[in-house]
């Protein structure tokens, strides 16, 4: 859908996914790394847990449809090429320090001067402007102040973030999203503008519902392990439930909504014998999440836990599949690459990793469009992987300018 | 007022709860017209759910579906009834865009399948949201998010690892999937643009929920590890954590990833002697004995506010930052500097708070022009400035409940 469309992608681990996100569209995006590779290239887990800048799996999730190339931009002959490139160019994503861009003469002003239609997307911790915006972060630092962390974690333990870094993707994605936005703007007047993303900002997303309780009725949400608040401020319903092989998801919803799940589930439990008068005789149109009692919301769930106790994630999941009941497993990633959904839709897709001799199976297209294949269609590049590609084939250099750039460490 | 990026978008919004609205609200918020089209037979979740305005339980009480409706129009709309169907073609031969989140299959029975809608506007665009997408064996099993998370794997890498299992707040699936959906469907518009084509875009919220965990995932398939939980432990910094601070449930981040970083630690908390203590002066060492200096930074900041403790770290150049609370969203300087609430006033909610998008435009931003809809706060209005109908028709179909 950007097929001829190009895109210079300037971010560390605070921005692949943007990029990512445009080449998944089909915009030719192109990877400028400082020479030598960057330092981004550190962030693990690696390939074989051999922890070499060739062999980042973060890299790898983030940088797959994106060409490679090494140019040091903060030196003056750098400069030169990037204007170059730039000329083509109708993005450019950047994820340095506020001011940084400016400093190196590359700031939105100079860049709109040499090319108007250019898009600049900067994607920093905290934004552009404000009290913060020179602030340091890290994903912990971002998860707990873009409000996630506060509503996660068990009564009383401290807020949790989730293992694995989601900050930046959080940061990266919403970032391509008001790059699209622009775009679709530049597409119909030919103006480029600066889109500036703040991470901690796009955080607050994961903060639902709870602004509003503090809005409306100036309750503080606080965090609940494996209950959920929220059906009312201070009733907490089950949402993890432990079962014999691991943990399952689901919720007691009421009204006629939830009723004739409920019953499914009661029914099944009771062919095994497990469902109590309590489960058997409730009036479950009748009931109503908003004003259920915290005694008779547990009373509820203790005969269910034990059902699930009683059974596996497999017996589980597939029992609420064929009752129509919104049941899942919590899985791993091994039963998440096994999953007959995600099988059956194709999801999983080998990419050829030439450098590794290997094919690794990599989450699909975010997507399925009609139109066009959101998948993966190259792995990320190794540092300067289209050095030559680029510079000599596509923009004419000869051999000898590179071989003297290359000796300066521009390239 | 700015210019309007998508000034000339017509978007009908079949959509609910999460997803879909706020696909659409991206859209409305940069200028679209959005319709979000309802029936009281058939309301938005999000209306029928906590918390409501002084706790009364009416569909335009709640204050939980105007976080993802601002700037759209209201319509009620009754596709139970054949001129309610009628109606929905008459929008779609209007419209550009249509979303919807229905179960796979339903829109195809109402008459309104893609299929269907390209004979109406063949350059259509139709985005449909579910929790598995619109193929395969478990497309047609119902959920909400808060228990898709578990399918996408969150809760096995969310907890301590000697506890049970918790999960990460509310739908947190619904915070991923919206913006995938924002960014092609806005590639769908200039792809139709450029070529005339319109397109059918399946969005499944567990595969874009997935792409969050891909690290996890090639850890699996490289090395044969599950992540698993790990409380707030970082493989490459300590310490990292949050840590408790003065007052109720206040806690402060920090995050040491380097010596200066200890270092630039060590003075603001006016200990300098740990800087040279065998136990922490290196990474290695720290990660050695992570559960003790834990304890010390702990004791240290037990004595401040969060707030204190971050502007000390911070002015030192160290990571830090406040755990805010669902109140500290409004207060948060950095968060008020963005705009992060455009209030508008709702007429029945009063002043109201409405999220503004993450990513400010220099050119064109997005601006709050209207509070969110109540149900069919606008039926009359479409019907009769979009659709021209006369007012004796739009009473007749009103009489027959077709905009129940």
């Amino acid at each position: 859908m950007l097929k001829g469309y190009r895109v210079l992608d300037l971010t560390d681990e605070k921005g692949f996914l943007c990029g990512r996100v445009l080449g998944d569209l089909g915009a030719d995006v192109i990877k400028v790394e400082r020479p030598g590779g960057d330092l981004s290239r550190n962030n693990g887990p690696f390939y074989h847990d051999e922890a070499e800048p060739e062999k980042s799996l973060y890299w790898f999730a983030f940088n797959a449809n994106k060409r490679g190339i090494t140019l040091d931009i903060a030196s003056e002959d750098g400069k030169t090429i990037f204007k170059k490139l730039l000329k083509d160019s109708d993005f450019i994503i950047e994820s340095f320090p506020p001011g940084y861009m400016e400093r190196l003469g590359l700031g939105y002003e100079e860049l709109s001067r040499m090319n108007p239609k250019i898009i600049l997307v900067s994607i920093t911790p905290f934004g552009q402007t404000g009290p913060y915006k020179d602030y340091k972060a890290s994903d912990i630092v971002l998860m707990a102040t873009g409000g996630f962390m506060f509503l996660t974690g068990d009564k009383d333990l401290p807020p949790l973030r989730i293992s694995i870094p989601q900050a930046y993707l959080f940061g990266g994605l919403q970032a391509a999203a008001g790059a699209m936005v622009a775009f679709y703007w530049q597409k119909k007047t030919g103006e480029g503008q600066h889109v500036d993303l703040s991470t901690q900002q796009a955080i607050t997303v994961t903060a639902l519902n709870t602004p509003v309780f503090w809005f409306l009725s100036q309750t503080i949400i606080h965090r609940v392990g494996p209950f959920r608040v929220g059906g009312r401020a201070h009733l907490e319903q089950r949402n993890t439930w432990p079962c014999k092989d691991g943990y399952v998801t689901t919720i007691l919803t009421g009204g006629e909504l939830g009723a004739p799940v409920n019953r499914r589930l009661v029914e099944w439990m009771d062919s095994e014998g497990m469902a109590n008068d309590l489960l058997k005789n409730l009036g479950w149109e009748k009931l109503d999440m908003a004003n259920i009692t915290q005694e008779l919301n547990t009373a509820l769930e203790e005969p269910i836990g034990q059902f699930f106790k009683a059974h596996t994630k497999k017996e589980l999941h597939e029992g609420a599949i064929g009752r129509q009941i919104w049941l899942f497993p919590v899985q791993s990633c091994e039963e998440l690459m096994e999953c007959p959904q995600l099988l059956a839709r194709d999801f999983w897709g080998n990419v050829k990793h030439s450098g590794l001799q290997a094919s690794i199976p990599y989450p699909g297209p975010f997507i399925k469009s009609s139109e066009f294949n959101c998948g993966i269609r190259r792995c990320a590049p190794f540092p300067g992987e289209h050095n030559i590609e680029i510079y000599e084939k596509e923009m004419g250099m000869n051999r000898e300018e590179l071989l003297m750039l290359k000796q300066a460490g521009v390239i | 007022m700015a210019q309007k990026v998508f000034e000339d978008v017509k978007v009908i919004d079949f959509s609910w709860v999460v997803v879909g609205p706020l696909i659409a609200k991206c859209l409305s918020d940069f200028g679209a017209t959005v319709l979000h089209i309802e029936s009281t037979t058939r309301p938005d979740t999000l209306r029928t759910t906590l918390p409501y305005k002084d706790g009364v339980q009416d569909l335009d009480f709640s204050g939980y579906f105007p976080l993802y409706n601002s700037n759209k129009y209201g319509m009620a709309l009754n596709l139970q009834h054949p001129k309610g169907i009628e109606i929905a073609k008459r929008l779609v031969a209007w419209s550009d865009i249509v979303i919807d989140s229905f179960r796979p299959g339903v829109m195809k029975r109402l008459g309104l399948g893609y299929e269907d809608l390209r004979l109406i506007k063949p350059d259509i665009i139709m985005l449909s949201t579910t929790m598995q997408g619109q193929t395969g064996p478990h497309a047609l099993q119902p959920g909400f998010g808060n228990q898709l998370v578990g399918l996408c794997g969150f809760p096995s890498l969310t907890g301590w690892p000697d506890r049970e299992a918790v999960q990460p707040y509310g739908a947190y699936t619904d915070c991923i999937a919206p913006y995938y959906g924002i960014a092609a469907l806005i590639g769908a518009l200039l792809h139709r643009d450029a070529t005339g084509r319109g397109q059918h875009l399946d969005l499944s919220q567990y595969e874009a929920g997935v792409q969050f965990m891909s690290t996890a995932l090639l850890d699996w398939v490289a090395n044969g590890r599950e992540a698993g939980r790990k409380g707030n432990s970082s493989p490459c910094a300590a310490p990292h954590g949050a840590y408790r601070c003065r007052g109720e449930d206040r806690w402060c981040t920090i995050a040491i990833f380097n010596d200066a970083e200890w270092q630039g630690l060590c003075k603001v908390m006016g200990k300098e002697n740990l800087i040279y203590d065998s136990r922490f002066v290196t990474l290695f060492d720290r990660k050695k004995n992570e559960a003790e200096l834990n304890q010390l930074v702990e004791e240290w900041t037990l004595s401040f506010g969060a707030d204190e403790i971050m502007a000390k770290l911070q002015a030192a150049g160290v990571p830090a930052g406040v755990v805010v609370n669902n109140s500290d969203l409004f207060e948060d300087p950095q968060l008020k500097e963005r705009e992060c609430f455009w209030m508008m006033d709702h007429s029945v909610l009063g002043p109201f708070p409405h999220p503004s998008p993450p990513f400010k435009l220099s050119k064109t931003p997005a601006e709050p022009r209207m509070p969110a809809p109540r149900l069919g706060e606008h039926t009359e209005c479409i019907c009769k400035k979009l659709l021209k109908m006369s007012n004796e028709e739009f009473t007749q179909l009103l009489n027959e409940d077709v905009f129940k």
